[in-house]
């Protein structure tokens, strides 16, 4: 055991940890709006746009990320488009993450209550007010502590973007234990770089979680 | 695709995918068998054993898959484990497993009501009696929903395993595609494939927990 090595490459480490978080930052951000269109969707009157909703779901969420991020990554290749490997990369873990994402929105969708949206309409707010002043506001809210929870699932979800070549931090521990033939001290040293990230998501989620609690008065 | 190319690599196609169902299986009985035991420890309430558990399921739950598959499979010899890829394999996904399925099984003893073990001390069941046949049925059948779906997402993480050269489906795959240039028809063949394995265990783990809860459905309607 060489603690050493882990201490060389702090610098390198750390700069390949903030890609990480980068990287699946926009992976959520992107996912999100995807994530919104599929629930959209989902919840939708017309019969064809729920099914596409379903469809959407049942096969980001059946498919393993890594056979979608190979998918994108040949597929854009197949059609001579040549785009960078970051674009299949934040790509793949937003298509993948739309579908986890748009089923907590519909599920804090249904958490608000039904009556609320009658009381409304008996109110004569017109349905976009009711979607924009009632139902939204509230949704969102309760829809915060998954999304936390989805965002450090991606955090993890992003080491297979190290197989397209993104210097991120698993590919980073993978070059260091080439460089120094140290492996053991590489993993130990980027897995404690992904806990701590982890670490401080979660307790973010967790202050999340009780601020909301605390405004909803429970 | 091109059928040719299929048919040449059907053999090792489907041994691909007979690894990636070893892999699956044994990977997964490891980790409901090291989970269960870390809950059962747990359960003994000593301080300093279950720090060191808690430590190692947050741990095995805060890093990716991937990194631990490196950590045992690379970094492994350093400590003196040395593994074949297959078994780094299967140890990974057991021990990955394993602190999600502790906490599935902490919840579901959890979720047994107090009221039944008082119930059964007060008739004069043995401690011992008492956890085999009211807390632990009880516990397990809480659990099943919550099993099959981390076999399901254990069943997508086997595919990482490729990474690490274990011979598993996705391997031989990409073998095929590096050997055919057939890469995208391969990839997409891929997909559905593993499409179609989620679907079906979801929808046999759905029948398994209809069956197994189904006496919970009864005893609503009843009530």
């Amino acid at each position: 055991m060489k603690p050493e090595v882990i201490l060389h490459s702090f610098g390198y480490l750390t700069q390949a940890a903030a890609t990480t978080v980068a990287v699946s930052f926009a992976g959520i951000v992107f996912g999100f709006l995807i994530g919104a269109a599929v629930c959209a969707a989902r919840v939708s009157r017309r019969v064809w746009l729920k099914r596409l909703g379903a469809a959407y779901v049942s096969v980001f969420r059946g498919v393993p990320l890594l056979v979608q991020l190979l998918f994108i990554y040949y597929f854009l290749a197949e059609y001579g488009l040549d785009v960078p490997a970051i674009v299949a990369a934040v790509g793949g873990l937003a298509l993948s993450s739309a579908a986890f994402q748009a089923e907590i929105l519909r599920g804090a969708l249904n958490a608000v209550p039904r009556g609320q949206g009658e009381a409304a309409t008996a109110l004569g707010f017109g349905p976009l007010d009711i979607w924009r002043r009632i139902l939204l506001p509230q949704a969102l809210k309760i829809s915060v502590p998954p999304l936390i929870n989805e965002f450090i699932l991606l955090l993890k979800a992003s080491s297979l973007v190290s197989v397209v070549g993104i210097a991120e931090l698993t590919r980073v521990s993978m070059n260091i234990a080439s460089q120094t033939y140290r492996p053991f001290e590489a993993y130990v040293g980027g897995g404690l770089f992904y806990l701590a990230i982890n670490l401080c998501f979660a307790a973010l989620g967790g202050l999340a979680e009780r601020r909301l609690a605390a405004g909803s008065g429970q | 695709m091109n059928p040719d190319v299929l048919w040449r690599y059907a053999p090792s196609l489907i041994s691909g995918f007979g690894v990636t169902i070893l892999c699956w299986g044994a990977g997964g009985a490891l980790g409901l068998l090291i989970g269960f035991a870390i809950t059962l420890m747990n359960r003994l309430g000593i301080p300093p054993l279950r720090w060191a558990l808690r430590a190692f399921i947050e741990v095995f739950r805060g890093t990716p898959f991937l990194m631990q598959l490196f950590l045992i499979y690379a970094g492994g010899p350093s400590i003196g484990l040395r593994l074949g890829a297959t078994t780094a394999g299967i140890v990974g996904l057991g021990l990955y497993s394993s602190a999600y399925f502790a906490e599935i099984f902490r919840a579901g003893f959890a979720s047994v009501p107090a009221g039944q073990i008082e119930a059964a001390t007060s008739v004069g069941m043995a401690p011992f009696d008492t956890l085999l046949r009211v807390t632990l049925p009880g516990a397990l059948i809480a659990a099943v929903p919550s099993i099959v779906n981390m076999l399901i997402v254990l069943s997508k993480e086997t595919v990482v395993l490729s990474i690490i050269t274990v011979p598993e489906l996705m391997y031989q795959v990409q073998t095929m595609a590096a050997e055919t240039f057939t890469a995208f028809d391969a990839i997409f063949a891929m997909a559905v494939l593993y499409w179609l394995l989620v679907e079906t265990v979801s929808r046999l783990g759905a029948r398994l927990e209809a069956r197994v809860t189904g006496y919970l459905a009864r005893e609503e309607r009843a009530a």
